[in-house]
């Protein structure tokens, strides 16, 4: 053997790489098994339990946690924060990755993934919040590849396309927070059609509120758990301004987290006392929904608070953190605790083992792109050749 | 269909919305009572004695239409005579739309048909985005195989946890649910198992009728009957009613209130045309005075800068004439000389003083640009 | 013209179907008033 080869084979075999090709091959196993022999022979779903974790990790969660491109873009573009320049495109990025891994994912979970466009150009079945859901992440999706694509111009050289595409970004912003707003909120409206079948603690009227509020600051927090990781792998690609601006984006979307944190805090207590529900606190379901709300959003916002008291980075990241988990926490609380809690444990769902390898083979193809990307094309600092022009 | 179709495009063009103020008012001041030609089906619970013939019944019907049978004529069919299987809880699958379960109760066991209920307000139709759910004006709510992308949010929203799914099929997996035989009704003839039962524990009418017989049975024999009428008004009322010698409750027939699934998720949906409606307003508006309060920052700050400049030449103007003016008194031209370079001197140190503000280059020029860009 | 609707299922499905229809015009319409609106602004100073 030449050491040309044995060269390429250590960079190659890194633990981190053969972790990820295990699991991209398991995926593809699943992927196979899926689509040739049916729903039924990967997941633990059932005719009680329709839906399983792909829609409460890979949509419910999947599309909160990439509430970051919302909230980042109209911080810079619409309100004028101006520090949080460098933290546009990297959310960008990964709200665009993270809602068309969305819909990726949704492939596995319908039955029939070919007919995904028909509620948006077959049959339009406008009373269901699920259509208002599609309609929303279709139209954010393109509106987040548009967003994203100057990246993708400037890393090919276009410049024609660049300068078309510019002009769109005010429009474009609002039209994502108008759409976000939509789709955040309604994936907790879901829920309102089945209130016989939901626990009371997480059945309201304000779910959709509770939903898009809880977006705002797990689009933030998600903003600095990534910063997080990208300073650990992508720390290299990142420009001066990046690199300056980082702390400042941790000061301040910790803070805007905590205040909005606070916020949800109390009308998920309001939500409590309109449907008269004081009498749940004290049962096991009400302890779990004072873990969901004390230890995941009241502990967190606190955390953050002190962090920007004393200006302390690393606190606000182990807030961020535990808000991110939090959010999760909630959403499979409303859709898998809370919902058919009134069946026996028998009749109750668990995921299978294959679901699973699912959801991680998704985060994997995620994390891949994005590493792709960011290594690629100018995400985490700015080109030079349209650096004054940006 | 055809009609509601063609109204439904009218008013998408906007001449619905122009022409009908009666039907805007109506989700205030009408209630929907359903078609009132809709058939349904009551089940008396006090008749029936759990024989399994309605199962039967509905299996000669469907069985040939169900996923396990449809292409394996050869497949094992149910044995519908084994009555050992009312000791377990059951409910329907995609090989069954209907079962019978047995209930223990004070009075004795008690049975209870499970199948579609054919709302007045279908959770299933309301929560399907690809319309694959209808209410005919018949009563049956009927499934449109063909638009089925199979998301499985009618069974979530189904509050009788109804609409079942063929898991194991990789190709089509569709919804299965009873359909009340709707093909058999339009044909005149009776549902598969209102044919089958020997004890009139079934009776098919119009659903209007079949409250008033149900109203009856209840006032002839109360000591038999528990007083409530099950899917009278449950969410939004049903088509199938039931009648039972307990509580319903017992019967595992939840307490479900009255509010039908549109109810539940209008107020939501009419929020979406809200968010549409104001949030370009607002944020529209948030964006024009950040850029309207950053012009003025900067109009200020060169004003400022203006001013101070103006002051100052003025002052060393004044000092100038004063000083010519001793100059000429004196006659000194040597005199005049320096006090023009003291002018001069003073001018360049102000604006020496005023200079910095105004080139913050090194912060602005990047957020500048953006302004820019997000205006072009 | 004034329809019959028997459940208020048909009702939201006929009003929502509308309702989106005009919620896409809308945004289209608010866009060309804000660009009517500020149509004769100064320029923005191009530093």
């Amino acid at each position: 053997m030449n050491t040309h080869d044995n060269g390429a084979k250590n960079t190659l075999l890194t633990p981190g790489n053969v972790i990820t090709a295990i699991i991209l091959l398991v995926g593809l196993f699943i992927t196979v098994l899926r689509f040739t022999k049916g729903i039924g022979s990967v997941t633990a779903l059932d005719d009680n339990n329709p839906w399983g974790i792909w829609i409460s990790f890979d949509l419910l969660c999947g599309v909160v946690l990439a509430a970051g491109g919302y909230t980042t873009t109209s911080a810079y573009y619409l309100f004028g924060l101006k520090h949080f320049r460098s933290a546009v495109r990297p959310a960008i990025t990964s709200a665009f990755l993270g809602y068309a891994f969305v819909v990726f994912a949704l492939h596995y979970d319908v039955g029939q993934p070919w007919r995904l466009v028909y509620p948006i150009f077959v049959s339009q079945g406008t009373t269901s919040i699920l259509f208002e859901v599609g309609l929303c992440v279709f139209l954010y999706v393109t509106v987040l590849a548009i967003e994203f694509s100057p990246a993708v111009w400037e890393w090919l050289g276009i410049k024609k396309l660049r300068s078309l595409v510019l002009p769109l970004t005010i429009p474009l912003t609002i039209l994502g927070v108008i759409l976000s707003t939509m789709h955040q909120s309604s994936l907790g409206a879901l829920y309102l059609i089945a209130p016989s079948k939901m626990h009371p603690l997480w059945y309201s009227s304000f779910i959709p509120v509770f939903f898009f509020i809880s977006s705002m600051f797990a689009g933030m927090s998600m903003v600095i758990f990534e910063g997080i990781l990208a300073h650990k792998g992508l720390h290299g690609k990142m420009d001066a301004l990046h690199l300056k601006q980082a702390d400042g984006v941790v000061l301040a979307f910790g803070k805007a987290s905590a205040f909005v944190m606070m916020g949800y805090l109390f009308i998920r207590f309001y939500g409590v006392a309109m449907d008269n529900n004081f009498k749940y606190l004290f049962t096991g379901y009400g302890l779990w929904f004072l873990v969901e709300t004390i230890g995941f959003v009241a502990l967190p916002a606190f955390l953050y608070a002190m962090g920007a008291r004393e200006r302390n980075v690393s606190l606000m990241k182990i807030a961020a953190v535990i808000t991110v988990l939090g959010v999760v926490l909630n959403r499979f609380n409303v859709s898998q605790v809370a919902f058919n809690y009134q069946l026996d444990a028998s009749e109750r769902y668990f995921p299978h083992w294959m679901e699973i390898g699912v959801s991680v083979f998704v985060v994997t193809l995620i994390i891949t792109a994005y590493r792709f990307i960011c290594t690629k094309m100018p995400v985490m600092y700015e080109h030079p050749e349209y650096k004054d022009a940006h | 269909m055809q009609r509601r179709k063609f109204l439904t495009l009218m008013s998408a063009a906007g001449l619905g919305a122009a022409l009908s103020p009666a039907s805007a008012n109506a989700a205030a001041t009408t209630s929907f009572n359903g078609h009132p030609e809709a058939v349904g089906v009551l089940h008396d619970s006090v008749r029936c004695i759990g024989c399994r013939k309605c199962e039967e019944g509905c299996f000669k019907v469907n069985g040939q239409d169900l996923p396990a049978f449809k292409n394996d004529p050869s497949a094992q069919r149910p044995d519908f005579a084994d009555l050992e299987v009312l000791n377990k809880k059951r409910r329907t699958n995609c090989n069954t739309y209907t079962v019978v379960n047995r209930y223990q109760t004070e009075k004795g066991p008690v049975y209870r048909k499970l199948q579609c209920n054919h709302c007045q307000e279908p959770a299933c139709a309301s929560a399907c985005f690809v319309k694959a759910f209808v209410k005919t004006p018949e009563g049956p709510v009927v499934y449109k195989p063909e638009l089925c992308v199979g998301c499985r949010y009618c069974m979530v929203a189904c509050p009788f946890y109804v609409p079942t799914y063929d898991y194991g099929s990789a190709w089509n997996p569709l919804v299965y649910k009873c359909t009340m035989c709707a093909p058999r009704i339009a044909k005149g003839q009776l549902p598969g198992c209102v044919e089958a039962c020997p004890k009139e524990a079934l009776v098919f009418g119009k659903r209007t009728d079949l409250i008033n017989i149900a109203r009856e049975r209840i006032q002839k024999n109360p000591e038999l009957y528990d007083a409530k009428v099950f899917g009278e008004s449950e969410m939004g009322g049903t088509n199938w009613l039931y009648l039972s010698p307990v509580q319903h409750t017992e019967l595992a027939q939840p307490e479900l209130g009255k509010t039908s699934a549109p109810e539940l998720t209008s107020g939501a949906l009419g929020a979406v045309a809200m968010v549409a409606g104001i949030w370009p307003v607002l944020l529209g508006g948030a964006y024009a005075i950040n850029k309207r309060r950053t012009k003025m920052a900067q109009e200020e700050a060169k004003e400022a800068v203006t001013t101070a400049v103006a002051t100052t030449r003025e002052e060393a103007e004044a000092k100038l004439q004063k000083a010519l003016a001793k100059a000429e008194k004196d006659k000194d031209a040597a005199v005049a000389r320096e006090v023009k370079k003291a002018r001069e001197e003073a001018i360049q140190e102000t604006e020496a003083k005023f200079a910095p503000p105004q080139a913050p280059d090194g912060e602005s020029t990047p957020e500048d640009a953006s302004g820019k860009e997000g205006d072009a | 013209m004034d329809t019959v609707f028997y459940s208020y299922h048909d009702f939201m499905l006929a009003t929502k179907t509308i309702t989106y229809v005009l919620m896409g015009l809308g945004l289209f319409g608010l866009l060309g008033f804000w660009l009517f609106l500020t149509g004769r602004d100064e320029p923005i100073r191009k530093y």
